[in-house]
């Protein structure tokens, strides 16, 4: 059964949500305890979004709340506390080189997040070697390549190339996604799988990571 | 007049094509004229789902490809006018479709660095010279702005967005409402602005800007002519939007619509009611200017996954509903893209009036459309990008038959890309024309 603050959260009740934090801090809960609750929380919007119960505003909204939530905890944080727990695996995420879109990509990077992998991000129109480097100083098995452009067909394909190149390609998986993406760019890049929205890209991630 | 009358005199004034000063377009042999009026009415056909048209009509909707294609920069494309013209025609002469969307697409670069426009990136700005612009989402209007977008629209663009997303528009921001003129006594205390340098340097803006955008409208206006007088048709008459789009691409953002949804539906409800009139006002407005009634609605926020049923069906679709009940009622022929997919909103969507309105397909499967929006409404589309770029031109041509044979059956269908696509193979774009060429002729 999941803590009060968990259950408000992922139902989305944005001022009893804040208003409990404040009384629970009030009546001396400590920040820690409250954190663990709204790690506990995304973890059941997650669980919604990948069944189908919850859509992209809700996800969205989530994550404004929880923003709201993590101001109030922040300044009563023990340091050091709310350190990550145990990930399942480490993913490089970044919308390709020529390529500013950013939605979907968030949107995997959030999936990820609280489906228990350390995601690094890297942002948008990322250029090829930044990928490479990305991959060498995490050790991340997993890349996740982003575009919304016939473009980022080639960029995708240069990034996979470069991760060949750099010796890399047998120690990660590589999945892409975006609005024109489906085998056939798949093939043509050189990449092991693509998803057709963020829970794909988990379900590929926990396949080849486990989890 | 009614709806069904209007729509019957667009189609004839597009029969008849005109000069600028009025006078009739002269084609430039009897073949092209014979030609475009046989794609007018093929297309009329098409649209109405009255009478099977002769054929499957063709159309091509790039978005960069005549020009990545012809060996040229997209920033060249956006800064030479005239070349960009062009290789549009060539394009044109090269592949041959029935219809096209002009060589607008690029647009005049030095117009958006005069205005210092902040709500794209552009190639040479931004963005690589090779590449496309793209959209800098954020959130231009704020949370706390709902009552004065709905209390005088205009007046909240011209003195709070504007000058958000155009840097050189900075002035705007000191200028009364045009409504505070009503008497003598005190009026010249609204004008005082004008006479303040912020105020003077955007009218300055204003006046380059407006020059290079008639430079480049005229060069526009003339490929559009010759191409006519070819024989091609222009399918756009202009566009519109879908009230949630409007709010949620450009002013709100998608996080900001999101939140919305949540913190303040009501406020966000109500303003998108507010902009039912004008995005209609907005699509008759761009066809009387044009003298075409297919007004372009790019659906965005709508599609499968973004919201669940019931959000689509309270947020986005009633004020989508009513935007392409007033453009029909007007006599345009409202012309929505689904852009990606759309399978779980066709029940819904279909409930619009038959003959009417034409509907591009991205990626929904064709054989459902068909048999629900198909039902209704004439559908556009939808050869994958990936299939241009990437398949062999028979896997394209083995695809489009597919299409012929589901979404073409009986009329009401006109082949066309998917969605707007910079890069292909042109022998993939070659036997999507040709093969519909052929293939698509009604027995």
């Amino acid at each position: 059964m999941a803590g009060k603050l968990a259950q408000l959260l992922s139902d989305l009740k944005e001022p009893e949500a804040l208003a409990y934090v404040d009384k629970a801090l009030g009546e001396g809960t400590a920040a820690e305890e409250l954190l663990e609750e709204t790690k506990e929380g995304m973890n059941i919007v997650g669980e919604r979004f990948s069944k189908g119960e919850y859509f992209i505003p809700d996800l969205v909204f989530s994550g404004e709340i929880l923003k709201g939530v993590v101001q109030k905890l922040e300044p009563k944080l023990k340091a050091g506390a709310g350190k990550e727990a145990k990930r399942l695996g480490k993913v490089v995420v970044g919308t390709v080189a020529g390529d500013i879109h950013d939605i979907g990509k968030d949107l995997v990077v959030f999936m990820l997040d609280v489906n228990g992998f350390e995601v690094t991000d890297l942002g948008i129109d990322v250029p090829v070697q930044k990928f490479v480097d990305a991959v060498k100083e995490t050790g991340s098995t997993v890349v996740g390549l982003s575009g919304f452009l016939t473009l980022a067909f080639d960029s995708m394909k240069e990034t996979v190339d470069a991760i060949a190149k750099a010796g890399l390609r047998d120690k990660v998986k590589i999945m892409i996604g975006g609005g024109q993406i489906d085998d056939h760019v798949t093939k043509y890049t050189g990449a092991d799988a693509f998803g057709k929205d963020a829970m794909e890209a988990v379900t590929l991630a926990k396949g080849w990571i486990g989890g | 007049m009614t709806a069904d009358e209007k729509q019957e005199v667009q189609f004839q004034k597009l029969l008849t094509p005109k000069l600028p000063d009025g006078n009739d377009l002269p084609f430039q042999s009897p073949e092209a004229e014979a030609n475009y009026k046989a794609i007018i009415t093929r297309i009329k056909d098409a649209v109405q789902m009255k009478k099977t048209p002769d054929r499957v009509p063709i159309a091509l909707f790039p978005s960069m490809f005549p020009f990545i294609n012809a060996g040229m920069t997209i920033e060249e494309a956006m800064h030479d006018y005239e070349k960009c013209a062009a290789v549009f025609k060539e394009f044109m002469l090269e592949f041959k479709p029935d219809l096209h969307i002009g060589a607008a697409g690029p647009g005049p670069a030095k117009f958006y660095e005069i205005l210092d426009y902040k709500l794209y990136s552009w190639p040479g700005h931004g963005v690589a010279p090779e590449h496309s612009y793209q959209c800098n989402e954020g959130e231009y209007m704020k949370a706390e702005e709902y009552d004065l977008l709905m209390m005088d629209p205009s007046f909240y663009f011209r003195n709070f967005y504007l000058p958000r997303v155009f840097g050189a528009l900075e002035g705007f921001t000191m200028l009364a409402p045009h409504t505070a003129t009503l008497e003598m006594y005190g009026l010249a205390f609204n004008y005082i602005p004008y006479a303040l340098p912020p105020v003077q340097n955007t009218f300055k803006a204003l006046f380059e800007a407006g020059a290079e955008a008639l430079k480049w409208a005229t060069v526009m206006g003339g490929s559009n002519g010759e191409l006519t007088s070819l024989g091609y048709a222009n399918i756009l008459g202009g566009f519109t939007k879908a009230p949630f789009d409007v709010i949620g691409d450009t002013l709100r953002g998608t996080r900001g619509i999101m939140t919305d949804m949540y913190r303040q539906p009501d406020k966000l409800l109500k303003a998108m009611e507010a902009l039912i009139p004008i995005m209609i006002g907005m699509g008759i407005g761009a066809m009387q200017q044009t003298g075409n009634p297919m007004i372009f609605i790019p659906l965005h926020k709508g599609a499968d996954g973004f919201l669940s049923d019931e959000q689509f069906k309270k947020f986005y679709w009633p004020t989508l509903q009513a935007v392409i009940g007033g453009l029909v009622e007007g006599g345009c022929i409202p012309f929505p893209a689904l852009e990606g997919h759309w399978e779980s909103r066709l029940k819904v969507i279909q409930d619009i009036p038959k003959g009417k309105t034409v509907w591009m397909v991205d990626q929904s499967d064709m054989a459902k459309t068909k048999e629900t929006l198909g039902k209704n409404a004439c559908l556009l589309g939808n050869v994958p990008s990936s299939l241009l770029k990437l398949a062999t031109a028979d896997e394209v041509k083995a695809y489009c038959k597919k299409i012929i044979d589901t979404a073409g059956k009986g009329g009401g269908f006109i082949m066309a890309n998917g969605a707007f696509f910079d890069e292909a193979n042109p022998k993939n774009v070659k036997a999507m024309v040709d093969v519909t060429r052929e293939y698509g002729v009604y027995k």
